[in-house]
């Protein structure tokens, strides 16, 4: 799972008014090389939640995103390939999300979450 | 500028939306004045010629646009600068030389290579007759060298002849003879390459190809795009998808298909790394019913292409059991020590529900202009009209291609874009109509579905009307869209 896909994710169990961002519990990270697109980027960075893509980043250990971004330093080609190399090239192989209301466990396995809910979540 | 556009003889339903979806793409609705989208061409046929034709006329502002189209496209054979047609060799000949010099001679000049195939449809022509016709051609100054193999410019010389049998071909009623310079010419090796036997990992319900490339047309995938599938499976439709560069993301609620495959070398993400192509920017396990995004996050992806479970050769499902969704059993309480490895049941997911959950979901995660392609079922029983599609108040229906897959059903592949804003009001009606088909389930589960109407047998009325309807004739000679 890249940190793309968890700044889209949240916690849907009933009755979870802030279910996002999901803590990330990372056993294996891994690092895999994606080739730079600078349209897709920035038209991402419009949709991304920056917070929770710092916070998520240092969880895998990375912490060369700035706390704070606007979409001028999408011109820098250093703050772009930071935040394609987080956006995209870390992976979350083995872990877990947490729910940051009730503490669910959502299982990331070969690097796919598990994002469906039990019979008395739903 | 009017171009000859000449088919495959395939899925007749798909050939104009694909050239008029690769035409937005190529930017030919651009030079539109009012703030109104186009989606349509101008089209016209052949004199006598039958719509399904393979031989259309086609309305493109540039030579640049025609060739992106017919290079990309899956369904167009050939697209042709006409300079010449006519009724008999005699009429072909005054038509080619009445075709202005100023557009003839800058592809004839004695620096440039040349090939003229002769093509026939319908019928073969012999290399013997083939070489007389070429040779009959003498009128066109050709001053440039023969090259077979790359020449820079393509001639063709097309026959369509009325030729007594029409063998699943459409009706001719009157020879005509074409004769132009190709402009360009669908990749022939895109589908054998990507042909689902030559693919790794593939499920019973794994998306053909050359449908996969066309979905991928309709919905204008390409780079810097972000293309999702909410039931991905073994990954068919994103590998069309992903070949023309868009990024892809799917998610399927059975974890066994898109986290383990068959083994390590044979899942989703082997499906892409087999052809070279960028692995999937996510896949995750997933419920259309109740989708993990979280809730301030909308118009993120560009196009949303599936093929739902519509229940007749897989079902869908959603979570909450069978019983749960009755009412007869309170929900299952996970005990603590056993939730890690919960399998938590599902229940069936009734056709409507699933279209409904996918075009609202759609109609809110989906780019302003995005696309939303997916087949729907139609009983072929029933009048085949277009209100029975699907609506949504924030989109537009632009195509809708029809492929026959039995005397009782067929499949239409549908693209909609999105035309209007997800507002608070629609978000609401949506949560209504959600509660609703989750309180009758069951009502929902009997109306809501196909498989018994395709699987069921005819009654008997239907029968003794079928035998005067399909007794005389079972394989009738002109096949239209079972091509």
């Amino acid at each position: 799972m890249r940190l793309l896909t968890h700044n889209m994710l949240s916690s849907n169990v009933k009755g979870v008014a802030n279910g996002f961002p999901l803590r990330i519990q990372a056993e294996k990270v891994m690092e895999k090389t994606v080739e730079m697109n600078g349209d897709f980027l920035k038209k991402m960075f419009e949709k991304i939640d920056w917070k929770a893509l710092v916070d998520a980043s240092q969880a895998m250990g990375y912490t060369e995103l700035p706390e704070e971004a606007d979409s001028s330093m999408l011109d820098l080609d250093d703050f772009l390939n930071r935040f394609h190399h987080a956006l995209l090239e870390i992976h979350l192989e083995e872990g877990a999300l947490i729910c940051p209301e009730t503490g669910r466990r959502f299982p990331v396995s070969k690097g796919i979450p598990n994002m469906l809910l039990h019979e008395d979540e739903v | 500028m009017w171009y000859l556009c000449v088919f495959y003889h395939r899925l007749l339903d798909y050939r104009r939306p694909e050239v008029e979806s690769l035409a937005q793409l190529f930017g030919a609705f651009e030079d539109t004045q009012n703030d109104e989208v186009r989606y349509q061409l101008q089209w016209k046929l052949p004199p006598h010629h039958h719509p399904d034709s393979p031989f259309h006329f086609v309305n493109l502002p540039s030579e640049q646009v025609a060739r992106n189209i017919a290079n990309r496209s899956i369904l167009v054979k050939g697209m042709y600068e006409l300079w010449g047609e006519g009724g008999s060799y005699e009429e072909l000949k005054d038509s080619v030389l009445s075709y202005p010099d100023e557009r003839k001679l800058p592809y004839l000049d004695s620096d440039s290579t040349f090939k003229i195939t002769v093509d026939c449809f319908g019928k073969v022509i012999s290399l013997e007759e083939q070489k007389g016709l070429i040779l009959g051609l003498s009128y066109v100054p050709f001053k440039g060298r023969v090259n077979l193999r790359n020449p820079d410019h393509n001639f063709w010389l097309i026959e369509v002849d009325n030729y007594g049998v029409n063998n699943g071909l459409p009706p001719i009623v009157q020879k005509r003879i074409f004769f132009g310079r190709e402009v360009g010419g669908a990749d022939r090796k895109l589908i054998p390459t990507y042909q689902l036997k030559s693919r790794t990992y593939l499920g019973p319900t794994a998306m053909d190809a050359e449908m996969a490339f066309l979905m991928a047309n309709q919905a204008l995938a390409t780079s810097g795009k972000l293309v999702f599938d909410p039931f991905v499976g073994t990954g068919s439709i994103l590998v069309a998808a992903a070949h023309f560069g868009a990024m892809t993301m799917g998610a399927d609620i059975d974890i066994r298909v898109v986290r383990d495959g068959r083994g390590p070398d044979c899942n989703v993400w082997s499906n892409f790394k087999q052809y070279g192509l960028p692995m999937p920017v996510g896949l995750l396990r997933a419920d259309n019913n109740l989708p993990p995004w979280r809730p301030e996050l909308k118009e993120v992806f560009d196009a949303i292409i599936c093929d739902p479970p519509y229940g007749v050769r897989a079902g869908g499902r959603k979570s909450g059991g069978r019983k749960l969704l009755k009412g007869a059993v309170e929900p299952y309480i996970v005990p603590d020590d056993k939730r890690t490895d919960h399998i938590p049941s599902t229940a069936p997911y009734s056709l409507v529900e699933c279209v409904h959950d996918l075009l609202d979901r759609a109609a809110k995660m989906l780019v302003m202009r995005g696309r939303l392609v997916f087949f729907y079922p139609v009983l072929r029983e029933d009048d085949f009209t277009e209100n029975h599609f699907p609506e949504h108040p924030c989109f537009k229906l632009i195509s809708s291609s029809e492929q026959i897959l039995s005397s009782r059903y067929s499949r239409v592949l549908l693209t909609m874009v999105k035309t209007g804003p997800y507002t608070d009001e629609i978000a609401e009606a949506a949560r209504i109509k959600h509660i609703e088909f989750k309180e009758n389930h069951v009502k929902w589960l009997e109306d809501g579905n196909l498989h018994s109407a395709v699987f069921s047998p005819a009654d008997a009325q239907v029968t003794e009307a079928g035998d005067s309807k399909f007794g005389k004739d079972p394989k009738p000679k002109y096949r239209g869209k079972y091509v």
